[in-house]
């Protein structure tokens, strides 16, 4: 009798043992979209754009190009 | 719409600050708190490199996926912003992001921690555009002004870029084209790497094969 639970609570330990020798993927799971704060507003919605996003894309795209001093220089 | 994105040519910084300066002026960032910071690796030995970090605005940011009260949100520009007045200054995201950019000003005696602060791509955060709130806790809000970030714009030799991620890359494979190597694109691999690439994802405008490595190239 004592041989059987001595024998049950090994294979018991064993089990229990081995549980956290699983492989699981570390890899962080994303949560987009759960944002819970106040909505914003895009860059170009208020003024000096008033809601005129292709004029806002002008703007900001000839900054851009302005970072690159071969072009800029060569102008 | 442009995809904004900080490029930084470890090639051209000479760690001259001018970034750090222009980020902290344009803000008034409190005393503490270094939205942006200029890293120099093996500083002092032939071929050290500088690099101009802040936060990278990654495409999967994992600052976003471990905030426990989602006050990170991803503008349709692709910056990542974050709402302050949720932010309970738990540090989680200082010790998921790959680049150190979260920042915790001291908000009382025994180091308790304040709300998080970090770099916005000079665009704000989600109060009226260039209203005295939003200047007041997320600094001043340039995207709207129709400019680019001030460090990039500050930077005295070009190393560090700001705007558009194809605009950017077409810039930096000009230069490499002209200078007839590739050098290192810091971040980008890690910031913008594919999903699932495991951040393998090849900087724009890297040299071709053959192409000779860069005189006394340093790896961090």
């Amino acid at each position: 009798m004592m041989g059987a639970v001595a024998r049950f609570a090994l294979v018991a330990l064993g089990a229990f043992a081995l549980a956290a020798c699983g492989e699981r993927p570390q890899v962080i799971n994303y949560k987009q979209g759960k944002y819970q704060g106040k909505p914003d507003t895009p860059p170009f919605a208020s003024a000096p754009y008033n809601g005129n996003e292709q004029q806002w894309d002008t703007a900001i795209r000839t900054r851009n190009l302005a970072q690159n001093e071969y072009k800029r220089i060569g102008d | 719409m442009a995809r904004m994105k900080f490029l930084c040519d470890a090639e051209r910084c000479i760690e001259c600050n001018g970034c750090v300066t222009a980020c902290k002026q344009e803000h008034e960032i409190p005393w503490g708190v270094n939205r942006r910071r200029v890293v120099t690796i093996n500083d002092g030995v032939p071929g050290e490199r500088s690099i101009s970090v802040a936060c990278m605005h990654c495409s999967d940011a994992p600052c976003m996926a471990v905030c426990p009260v989602d006050c990170f949100y991803k503008t349709g520009e692709g910056v990542v912003l974050h709402d302050k007045d949720l932010c309970i200054g738990c540090g989680y995201c200082f010790y998921a992001c790959p680049f150190g950019a979260p920042q915790f000003p001291q908000a009382g005696a025994f180091g308790v921690r304040g709300k998080m602060d970090k770099c916005t791509f000079c665009a704000g955060g989600p109060e009226a555009d260039m209203s005295a709130v939003e200047f007041q806790k997320y600094g001043r809000n340039r995207l709207a002004e129709g400019k680019l970030p001030a460090c990039a714009e500050m930077c005295s030799t070009k190393a560090l870029l700001g705007g558009d991620g194809d605009v950017l890359a077409d810039i930096y494979r000009q230069r490499v084209t002209v200078r007839g190597r590739s050098g290192e694109v810091w971040g980008w691999a890690t910031a913008y790497g594919a999903p699932g690439s495991g951040g393998q994802q090849p900087p724009p405008g890297a040299a071709p094969a053959g192409t000779p490595a860069p005189a006394g190239g340093t790896k961090s």
